[in-house]
């Protein structure tokens, strides 16, 4: 077990708080993560680290920063929801629920091990905090739609987020769920994606391409933004003036890069589940000071 | 108990379906309908003109259709989806399994027009795989009901369960087969005739013609037990043991495939507590066109076919 798996997570950020001041424990909170979710997956034996770390600064802004949910009542009714549909970043997903209280971080140590609560990709049955079962790509947006359709009917303003991944989006169901979506102007749901541009073989773009990403989000009619994946003060500014407008549903293209920041895996595609050994931890743990 | 004589009046069981939502939404703000542009095809117009905003088209896409019931239903709210079986099941297997079973939401999946009930439309439009691909999912209740009070009954218990179930809603006519007071419930079979040379296991449309093939082999000198078994999941292991275990065999009997569905439940769980000579009556395969009627006494899933298979099991062939 690596010294990162001792230091203290972050917890939730109090929003009464100067942004800039958010930004700062966004910024070192997002790099505590990062080191507890590469010890989780050095002693797991498995995993998938690339997009994790894709994923941590936009996963932890919304956590520690912007969501509505309470770690103590994690079924409360009205609690905003947040989704995420690339069940294999469950890394980082588990580590920042318990950064923000939702279990004992020492359940971490647990990850994919025999009968552990944290399965490889995540169960609601078995992980306060968890919405959605996801792991099949392509899920997690029609379930968002769906909640964010139920809050529509309960004329409540709670907010659904989901996370998706940017090669997940070559699933049919989610253009689908896209349509639906856009038909209701369902303005309280915000569908992130993650791009990164790999998927887990190569590029998106060499596979089956995307772009132009936002065209078609707008052809569908959600309002697009597009932000800096990792610059926390950007993220945070955005999604505290959502909807991005009003009457749509808003598609945020979050520009990341798999592996980030770590020098030897950013943007190598062969990060998607290659599980760094003890050496490689010790080195992006030195770059994660 | 023992079954009303068969009413000369078919039912749509899709009208049960219709008027028992209506019923159930006036009762429970959370009930939702669920579809893919099968308004017309599930008879949701009265529930479209009373509960407007609790319809919930999605367009002809089921994956997302069972996907988004599934984020209703994390919302507290109570979904019933209606869509023709072939689609709902195939289209949408991994969003069941998944997000529905796995996940354990308090999802009502209503498939309409199931079996050969589109008969003309040809294999692409039946569906006599469904509960054959559904059987193998963990946490999931299936429900095949005979008639009209049948589907009323399993669509409350549905909505009522904790957790996903499935409950097929025939469009051939059936008549009335239960008395007014009879209470369905999940994972209980019904003996609708007592008789102890040979059992016939039928659910669905199955169930009134599995009773008219008692009546032949009542002529024939055979008493015939006639089981209704609506819950294909969990299956009612009582009175199917008491029928290996009293009766010369037993005939399942199904608008279905052969493969997969009731008479391969039923066939599973006795190989293993008490083998018993069985007959296992479906279509054999992709079926040609033709009416449901037509498709139904041409495969054998007649009372003259019923009555064959149960003579087979009764008066074994000398060697």
């Amino acid at each position: 077990m690596t010294a990162s798996t001792q230091e203290a997570l972050p917890g939730r950020i109090d929003a009464a708080l100067p942004r800039d001041e958010r930004v700062r424990l966004l910024a070192d909170g997002a790099r505590r993560i990062r080191r507890r979710n590469l010890a989780l997956i050095e002693a797991a034996g498995l995993g998938h680290i690339g997009g994790d770390l894709s994923a941590t600064d936009i996963v932890a802004t919304l956590f520690l920063g912007v969501l509505d949910v309470d770690p103590a009542d994690p079924k409360a009714p009205d609690r905003d929801r947040f989704v995420m549909s690339k069940g294999h970043s469950s890394g980082v997903l588990y580590t920042v629920l318990a950064s923000c209280g939702f279990f004992d971080p020492a359940l971490l140590d647990t990850y994919m091990q025999p009968l552990s609560p944290l399965n490889g990709h995540p169960d609601s049955k078995k992980v306060p905090g968890v919405e959605a079962n996801t792991g099949p790509l392509g899920h997690g947006l029609p379930i968002a739609v769906g909640m964010a359709i139920a809050a529509q009917l309960d004329g409540s303003s709670r907010r659904t987020f989901c996370l998706v991944g940017d090669g997940e989006l070559q699933e049919g169901s989610n253009w689908e769920a896209l349509m639906a979506g856009g038909h209701r102007g369902l303005e309280r749901l915000c569908v992130i994606v993650d791009r990164n541009g790999l998927q887990q073989g190569a590029p998106t773009e060499e596979t089956s391409r995307l772009e132009p990403l936002a065209d078609k989000a707008r052809a569908f009619n959600w309002a697009v933004a597009e932000v800096a994946g990792h610059d926390h003060r950007a993220l945070l500014e955005l999604f505290e003036r959502l909807p991005v407008e009003h009457g749509k549903p808003s598609f945020v293209i979050a520009h990341t890069h798999k592996g980030n920041p770590v020098s030897f895996m950013r943007d190598r595609v062969e990060w998607h589940h290659k599980v760094p050994n003890a050496d490689q931890v010790q080195a992006a743990l030195e770059e994660l000071q | 108990m023992t079954a009303v004589a068969a009413s000369p009046v078919l039912h749509d069981c899709r009208d049960a379906f219709a008027s028992t939502l209506e019923a159930l939404a006036a009762d429970d703000e959370r009930v939702v309908a669920v579809c893919n542009d099968s308004v017309g095809s599930s008879k949701l117009g009265g529930f479209q003109k009373r509960f407007p905003e609790r319809l919930v088209n999605v367009g002809i896409a089921e994956q997302a259709m069972i996907g988004i019931a599934a984020g209703l239903a994390n919302g507290g709210r109570r979904p019933v989806i209606s869509g023709a079986s072939c689609f709902l099941t195939a289209r949408g297997l991994e969003q069941i399994k998944v997000d529905l079973a796995y996940t354990n939401a308090n999802v009502t999946l209503c498939a309409m027009s199931p079996g050969v009930a589109y008969g003309e439309l040809g294999p692409t439009h039946h569906s006599i795989e469904d509960i054959a691909w559904l059987r193998a999912i963990d946490n999931l209740v299936l429900i095949v009901p005979a008639d009209p009070l049948e589907t009323e009954q399993a669509l409350r218990s549905a909505v009522d369960h904790d957790g996903p179930v499935f409950v097929r809603v025939s469009r051939m006519g059936v008549p009335a087969i239960y008395p007014a007071d009879h209470r369905f419930e999940i994972g209980c079979a019904v003996r609708l005739l007592d008789g102890d040379d040979v059992t016939i296991v039928a659910n669905g449309t199955m169930v009134t013609r599995a009773l008219d093939a008692a009546a032949l082999l009542r002529d024939d000198g055979v008493a015939a037990r006639v089981i209704s078994m609506p819950t294909v999941k969990p299956l009612d292991l009582n009175e199917l043991r008491a029928a290996a275990r009293e009766t010369a065999g037993i005939v399942t009997v199904e608008e279905h495939s052969v493969r997969g569905g009731l008479g391969g439940a039923v066939a599973e769980a006795l190989s293993v507590e008490h083998p018993a000579p069985m007959r296992i009556l479906g279509f054999p395969g992709f079926a040609p066109t033709g009416s449901a009627k037509w498709l139904l006494d041409h495969f054998s899933l007649s009372a003259t076919g019923i009555r064959a298979a149960a003579l087979e099991l009764t008066e074994p062939k000398q060697v």
